[in-house]
């Protein structure tokens, strides 16, 4: 959508009930939807972006409801005081299951999440405290000044506010720098680490964000019925709300507030109609939900919203970048040992995947890692980033040992690396991705990203990324999606988003791999140039003429093991790896 | 408490865990083969009930017409993906198994429905009007996803779960109902009865077992689906259809829940959302097992049961709540051992 449509709507939006022609039960409908809406926005940060599916919104909405239901009939609060306490409910019970659940792999997560969903169902409706199965009644209705909100009509604007204002600092968020590194989450959680993203971490901040912003919708359920019982906070309900923000589209915004709407309606009519057509009362609408759902995850699995809108445009947003240059890391003097291997060793059951192999890497130098495939390269490389665990020997780098250091970790020192399986988040721009291996070159955090504080250091972040994506050779595709980029790009967006990280070592697995000549000459003129400045490359490469023109020195593995090392021209006519290339010439 | 309660309760909660143990293989084989977590077990397992107790009280169940729509969804759909290459001998094939089938097991449940067929008679064509619906969902639901990630299929999973409850509550009305026991036999041991009921519930799940170990152990389909879920792509490779693989590992899905319906029908009263619960406690059990192994997931199950008629019996109302938490420390000791968890899959 166009800049500046959007205030203009939620204005237009929020003068509805100024019309009085619009009846009073269209009304409830919409703070019903609005209500709704509010968790959904909350389930596209946690599923669409951070890739978490639960099916559990409705227990954080209860935390909130209950917290307030007690404060103000028991305590005597008043309703906006509570305000942050149910938010801080739900937030610090999401803290605590996620604790003990977030690590899973995603489809135990969501098991995980009916689990206690049920669970919480039946602790609602059992402690004495929270009323029983009855529920806590005669909740005070929000005022302000002498006006009690009582009715549909006022409530409204209530509503729709908090929509709005959710609907923002969650835009914002998602455009900053955390929330580049919660959408990696989904798709390139293995590359977001190697730059520095603590998952753990980032996986709980995209939890405890749907939560608290369910324990919002909570208390906007509580004052606008005006009682609380479990069933609005049963399993049944949250899976229910996962199913608007996949009708509206689980990876835009927008489509949590478009799916709130079109199911609240649809399912308030289904209510109306359907037992006509049984004869009966009951809960038929789940019928059709059931089947809904289904259908669109077959026929629109990415929803509803980009089905109509992206029709008509598609804008990414726009990261001019500005600002002073981000400051540089001193590199280490020319010729200075950088990476230091010893007696490196994995084994994956059986099988020796590198053995015994000793390695060292000196500033300003470009070294070059070949052997057949299968000889141990790629696992050579995860072993210097510490993404695996050697099974004996040790890695040094500048001094400082890099075993039990995590990914982050090892980014902070200074090495970045690009993949052989690219991973890239396909459906972040080129832009943005590249600015991912900027992540721990700002600071802000997500508060500071939801109220925009961040921009200057954001622009700084972009302005680098434009930097070294120009560098790269691919300036003009900044705003595309980086699965819209041919494989070979891809390579390539991966080395401007290492050089984003400002590396002392720089590890490049296969990045001349479907490159034309004149791209393969420029990458070698870049990496010269990299060199020349005091950065130090390692890379695998299977084309011999790259390889043998651009390194200054050659390690050539076979069978895990090093089989030789030496200068590009001596290793070429060396017989042993001769013959492991080419097999003996008997 | 004394010894005798202890055992009691034990008792209770074998047998309950028995039937758990039931739903928890199937879970673990349909996940294996297909991926999907397969949350309309639980329906399976009150349509079984639902449709048992009907054709006990000598009622012409309402799910016959569910068989019949659902075979007819189904034969639309696999039409809808023979499009563009439909051979005679195919669509011969899809129409006997879609219409024909169920065109006869109406016809047979409308015959026998009312005269006295026995305990036997009635749980076959319990079976034979239940265990259809879950290949044709197959069909229906999860075959055009085949190819998308575990947590969509679940999602689809979960869709399937909220109409077919929907639709059971259409069929067989918000009331509950219990079928008469299999046996009035009761055995004593010391101070210890054991209703007939019970030994058939163990004996039923026992068997069961057995014939899904000879079935994956000794049989050229058991071992076909055993490669599916071992690698999809591989198995496609050596010509196993994965289509097939995942309506046969639906069909038992749906036989084993009409089972575990048939079974504790006469132990309780069986409402049309009664199910959902039932395989729920089958998940945890599964979850336990880490959802790929069998013997692991039969041992939790009978846990979970044990766990569940203990806490009945202390802290009944917070029953459920003790069950769907009994998963939270297994869970934690799932995640310290395994890093954290990526989600490329």
């Amino acid at each position: 959508m166009r800049r500046g449509i959007g205030p203009i709507l939620l204005l237009l939006w929020l003068c509805v009930p100024l019309v009085q022609a619009v009846p009073s039960f269209w009304l409830t409908l919409a703070d019903y939807a609005g209500i709704s809406a509010i968790i959904a926005i909350g389930i596209v940060v946690l599923t669409g972006m951070g890739g978490i599916t639960s099916f559990g919104q409705a227990t954080f909405m209860g935390f909130g409801a209950y917290a307030t239901a007690l404060l103000t009939t028991q305590a005597g609060w008043s309703p906006w005081l509570t305000l942050p306490v149910a938010m801080a409910a739900a937030g610090l019970a999401s803290l605590v299951i996620g604790a003990v659940t977030l690590r899973l792999s995603g489809h135990y997560l969501a098991l995980g999440t009916i689990a206690w969903s049920v669970a919480f169902f039946y602790v609602f409706g059992n402690l004495d405290v929270l009323g029983r199965n009855d529920g806590i009644s005669g909740i005070p209705p929000l005022r302000i000044g002498s006006t009690a909100l009582l009715d549909s009509r006022s409530y409204y604007p209530v509503v729709w506010i908090a929509v709005g204002i959710v609907f923002l600092l969650t835009r914002n968020l998602l455009d900053s720098r955390i929330g580049r590194a919660i959408r990696a989450l989904h798709g390139g959680a293995a590359a977001a680490s190697s730059f520095g993203v603590g998952l753990a971490g980032m996986r709980m901040l995209a939890f405890a964000y749907a939560a608290v912003l369910a324990g919002l919708a909570g208390w906007l359920y509580a004052h606008m019925q005006r009682s609380v019982s479990p069933t609005p906070f049963g399993l049944n309900q949250g899976i229910e709300y996962l199913l608007l923000a996949v009708v509206g589209g689980l990876e835009r915004l927008p489509g949590a507030v478009l799916g709130a709407l079109v199911l609240t309606v649809v399912n308030d009519r289904l209510q109306d109609l359907l037992p006509l057509l049984f004869g009966s009362q009951g809960n038929y609408e789940t019928i059709v939900f059931g089947f809904l759902l289904v259908l669109v995850l077959q026929t629109a699995p990415a929803g509803l919203w980009p089905l109509i809108v992206d029709r008509f445009s598609r804008h990414a947003a726009a990261h001019p970048g500005g600002g002073e240059p981000l400051p540089n890391r001193t590199l280490p003097q020319p010729g200075a040992l950088v990476l230091q291997a010893e007696g490196l060793r994995k084994v994956f059951g059986g099988l020796v995947a590198v053995s015994d192999l000793s390695l060292e890497l000196h500033a300003g130098e470009i070294v070059g890692l070949i052997g057949p495939n299968g000889a141990g390269k790629s696992t050579t490389f995860d072993l210097l980033t510490s993404v695996a665990t050697p099974t004996s020997g040790a890695v040094h780098f500048l001094g400082a040992s890099l075993s039990h250091r995590a990914g982050p970790a090892v980014a902070r020192l200074g090495i970045a690396r690009s993949f052989q399986h690219v991973k890239l988040v396909g459906g972040m721009s080129v832009l943005e991705n590249v600015a991912l291996g900027a992540h721990l070159r700002g600071r802000a955090g997500p508060i500071r990203a939801m109220l925009r504080l961040d921009r200057v250091e954001e622009a700084r972040l972009f302005a680098e990324a434009h930097r070294q994506l120009a560098r790269v050779g691919l300036a003009g595709l900044e705003a595309l999606p980086a699965r819209s980029l041919a494989l070979g790009q891809q390579r390539v967006v991966e080395i401007a988003r290492a050089l984003c990280l400002d590396p002392v070592l720089l590890l490049l697995d296969e990045p001349a791999a479907g490159l034309r000549h004149a791209e393969k000459v420029e990458l070698a003129a870049l990496l010269r140039t990299l060199r020349d400045q005091g950065v130090t490359v390692l890379l695998v490469e299977h084309d011999m003429d790259f390889v043998m023109n651009l390194t200054d020195r050659l390690v050539v593995m076979n069978f895990g093991a090093k089989l030789a090392e030496g200068l590009p021209a001596v290793i070429g006519h060396n017989p042993a790896v001769i013959e492991a290339y080419l097999g003996s010439v008997a | 408490m004394d010894a005798d309660i202890a055992l009691i309760l034990l008792q209770d909660g074998v047998v309950n865990g028995a039937v758990y143990a039931l739903l928890a293989l199937s879970l673990v084989l349909v996940f294996s083969v297909t991926r999907v977590i397969l949350i309309p077990q639980g329906e399976f397992v009150a349509y079984g009930a639902l449709t048992y107790a009907a054709l006990d009280a000598g009622k012409v169940p309402g799910s016959i017409w569910m068989l019949g729509l659902l075979g007819v969804a189904a034969c639309l759909a696999g039409l809808w993906s023979m499009r563009h290459h439909a051979s005679r001998g195919a669509v011969l094939r899809l129409l006997a198994g879609t219409l024909l089938l169920p065109a006869v097991v109406i016809g047979v449940t409308l015959l026998l429905a009312g005269r006295a067929i026995g305990v036997a008679g009635e749980a076959v064509l319990t079976v034979l009007i239940v265990a259809p619906m879950a290949p044709y969902l197959y069909d229906i639901a999860f075959k055009p996803l085949a190819e998308a990630s575990v947590l969509t299929l679940l999602i689809a999973a979960v869709g399937t779960h909220l109409a077919l409850m929907g639709v059971g509550l259409v069929l067989f009305g918000p009331e509950g109902f219990r079928a008469t026991a299999f046996s009035d036999a009761v055995l004593s041991i010391g101070s210890q009865t054991i209703q007939g009921q019970s030994i058939w519930v163990v004996a039923s799940t026992a068997t069961t077992m057995l014939a899904l170990y000879l079935f994956f152990g000794f049989t050229l389909f058991g071992k076909a689906l055993h490669a599916t879920a071992v690698n999809r792509l591989g198995a496609r490779l050596v010509g196993i259809s994965t289509a097939l693989s995942g309506r046969i590992a639906f069909g038992l899905a749906g036989v084993i829940g009409a089972m575990g319906g048939i079974l504790v029908a006469p132990l309780t009263t069986v409402y049309y959302d009664s199910g959902f619960l039932i395989g729920l406690k089958g998940f945890v059990a599964a979850i336990v097992g880490g959802m790929v192994s069998y013997p692991l997931a039969a041992l939790a199950a009978v846990l979970v049961g044990v766990v569940e008629s203990f806490s009945t019996f202390w802290a009944s109302a917070f029953k459920e709540v003790i069950v769907f938490t009994v998963i939270l420390p297994v869970l934690l000791v799932r995640s310290l051992r395994s890093p954290v968890a990526e989600d490329e899959e």
